[in-house]
């Protein structure tokens, strides 16, 4: 404050005010000392807006939760909680709509089938082969010892009908479709993308891939048709 | 990005603007400046030509985005369109699957001058890790980019990557059908790839600006591997290393411009013109050049998660390199055994392109998994011995006497021979 020799109180003030210590830390007070012209003297208590090295510390001095206290947890964690909630429509969006779910079932005519073939049909954007064995190869399928298997599973528990073997036509290592009839096992499945080599069970024999080619869910609807899913 | 501005404003709307963003300055004290260490060479033009890359492929990608369908039934149609139909569109096309080409190119001889001078180490670390983020992103960049053609290697490149994926324990089929929103790539695939593809280059541009950044705190560092200590050590940015910068930059084009008007296809694989097929894979899955070290390190490990984990790791490690080369001196020009490991690295990753490039049989997948070997082995053993273990030669005190002891060497030489 700059004296002004106008004014009609001007006032020199006398530094530096002094903090009243009797205050609660929060609301502080100040005890400030004017000196007039004419030499009288005036102490006035005045309320200061507080400085925030203040608030920190009254924050922290404050042994009860305050209500500022209850607000930055409310608002914490309405705001962790909110964006969470947010957050799953954007991430959910991404996995498979309701029309692609939708595109549930294919049905496949299986009268026409030479023994010996293999045919490929669509379903969910998957092909899935129907491979008409031959007895050779059943027999070949089932005389191979479990132990002999990367992914273990007996030629009948991969079949309905013997004669029939309905696989999903994804190689089981990076998605590629195997080539049917091909590799060396007589009715086997072989993958030019990485080299893996499945029986006449659609089962891994060697190569990079884990697992065996998957089985559709399907059934016999009669003895020439089958429904896939 | 850093230091004290010199920049004087001269016009008054000049001054006007400066005094309200600062923006003047900003660029005067990074790019006119900016002492640069004056013994660079040309190797460290890349970055300038990466700039440029980058810059050229929003700007062509822009525009190839007016003209694209992103839908699975008519997207390769589309292509085609922008080739025959569109005006310009074949340069277009061919400028922007060329110019990611080029942008591996160099990054990749941006990335091996880095490893060469010891360019990764304190106080460096962070800037290498920000181009370790750009690199990473221009891997997904460009991967999401070449499968919004819709040809046979764009859909089975797509679904071996995504495969990857798979290999997780436990949540792996359901991320990929996550990524895939269905049950195999279809046009939800496609439709999130090129939403993708549009954003991330705009990510890209924004994880430069910090690596100039973080580059302007300590200046690049140099052929000699110490830091700038006096004027004498440096030269400014402008007219030195604009010219430098910009006379490398019209080389690169020229050669980047041979691709583009004589040998457009040359990178390109034929099965791409074929319209996607999901019920037929190609007889020979490859991916682009930039990814085959890469892939030929997955297809060395006959275990479908160890392959995965093997692929990933090979990308993930450069992030590493800072703290596991070891030596205290950086450049490679000092360090006698360093350079031999480090030029077999160099041959060893080229050679694991072509395995890469090959079909996985025989010969090919037991020389790559010989490479795969000497790829982690550099990293994990060799560089952290070597540090301990080398005996490096004398380091010159200073970038000047760098340069000018090799000046007055060369004197000395001249006269003698006289």
């Amino acid at each position: 404050m700059t004296g002004n020799a106008d004014s009609p109180v001007t006032l020199s003030r006398l530094d530096p005010p002094t903090p009243d210590l009797a205050s609660n830390g929060r609301t502080k007070t100040l005890l400030l000392g004017y000196c007039f012209r004419d030499g009288t003297r005036l102490f006035v208590r005045q309320a200061e807006t507080p400085e925030f090295e203040d608030i920190m510390a009254a924050n922290t001095m404050a042994d009860e939760p305050t209500r500022r206290d209850i607000l930055v947890v409310a608002t914490g964690v309405m705001g962790v909680g909110g964006a969470g909630l947010a957050a799953w429509p954007l991430i959910d969006q991404m996995n498979p709509d309701a029309t692609t779910l939708a595109a549930a079932s294919a049905e496949a005519d299986i009268a026409n089938i030479a023994e010996g073939q293999v045919v490929t049909v669509k379903w969910r954007g998957k092909p899935i082969f129907i491979s008409h064995r031959t007895p050779k190869e059943i027999e070949a399928a089932r005389a191979v010892p479990l132990s002999e298997l990367r992914d273990p599973a007996t030629d009948e528990s991969r079949v309905q009908k013997p004669e029939w073997l309905v696989v999903i036509g994804i190689c089981t290592h990076l998605g590629c479709v195997p080539l049917k009839n091909d590799g060396p096992y007589e009715g086997g499945y072989f993958c030019p993308c990485h080299g893996s080599v499945y029986d006449a069970s659609g089962r891994i024999r060697y190569g990079p891939a884990p697992y065996n080619l998957a089985l559709p869910p399907y059934k016999f609807a009669s003895d020439t048709k089958i429904t896939i899913g | 990005m850093s230091g004290n501005s010199t920049y004087v404003p001269k016009s008054r709307v000049a001054k006007w603007f400066e005094s309200r963003l600062p923006v003047g300055g900003l660029i005067h004290s990074s790019f006119v400046v900016f002492p640069n260490p004056r013994n660079l060479n040309y190797w460290w033009t890349f970055g300038g030509i990466l700039s440029f890359m980058l810059a050229s492929q929003i700007v062509t990608g822009v525009v190839l985005a007016m003209h694209y369908t992103p839908q699975s039934g008519l997207a390769f149609a589309s292509i085609e369109h922008i080739m025959r139909d569109v005006n310009y569109g074949w340069l277009l096309r061919y400028a922007h699957a060329n110019g990611a080409s080029m942008f591996f190119l160099a990054l990749y001889i941006h990335m091996f001058r880095g490893m060469y001078y010891g360019s990764s180490k304190s106080p460096r670390e962070v800037l290498w890790l920000l181009g370790v983020i750009i690199f990473l992103l221009a891997i997904v960049t460009a991967f999401t980019g070449y499968v919004l053609p819709w040809g046979q290697m764009s859909f089975w490149g797509a679904t071996v990557i995504t495969s990857l994926f798979s290999a997780i324990p436990l949540v792996g089929d359901s991320i990929t059908t996550w990524l895939w929103g269905g049950y195999a790539v279809d046009n939800a695939t496609l439709n999130r790839f090129f939403a993708l593809h549009y954003l991330l280059p705009f990510m890209i541009a924004g994880v430069v600006v910090l690596h100039i950044w973080a580059l302007h705190v300590h200046g690049s560092n140099n052929p000699a591997g110490i830091e700038k200590q006096t004027a004498k050590d440096t030269l400014p940015f402008h007219p030195y290393f604009t010219v430098k910068d910009g006379f490398a930059l019209v080389c690169f084009l020229v050669f980047f411009a041979w691709f583009v008007f004589y040998v457009p296809n040359y990178l390109y694989d034929a099965d791409n013109y074929i319209e996607a097929n999901p019920l037929q894979t190609p007889v020979h899955i490859v991916p682009e050049w930039y990814y085959l070290p890469f892939y030929a390190i997955l297809r060395s490990i006959p275990s479908k998660l160890g392959g995965t984990a093997a692929m990933f790791a090979a990308v993930i490690i450069i992030a590493f390199l800072p703290w596991l080369d070891s030596s205290k001196v950086k450049s490679a020009a000092y360090r006698p055994l360093y350079k031999v490991f480090f030029w077999l690295f160099v041959a060893c990753t080229v050679l694991l392109g072509y395995m890469g490039s090959q079909p996985p049989e025989g010969g090919y997948v037991i020389a790559a998994r010989f490479l795969t070997i000497y790829y982690f082995l550099y990293f994990l053993v060799i560089l952290p011995l070597l540090g301990r273990y080398e005996k490096p030669m004398p380091v010159p005190p200073s970038i000047c006497d760098a340069v000018l002891g090799k000046q007055s060497q060369a004197a000395a030489a001249d006269a003698s021979s006289r």
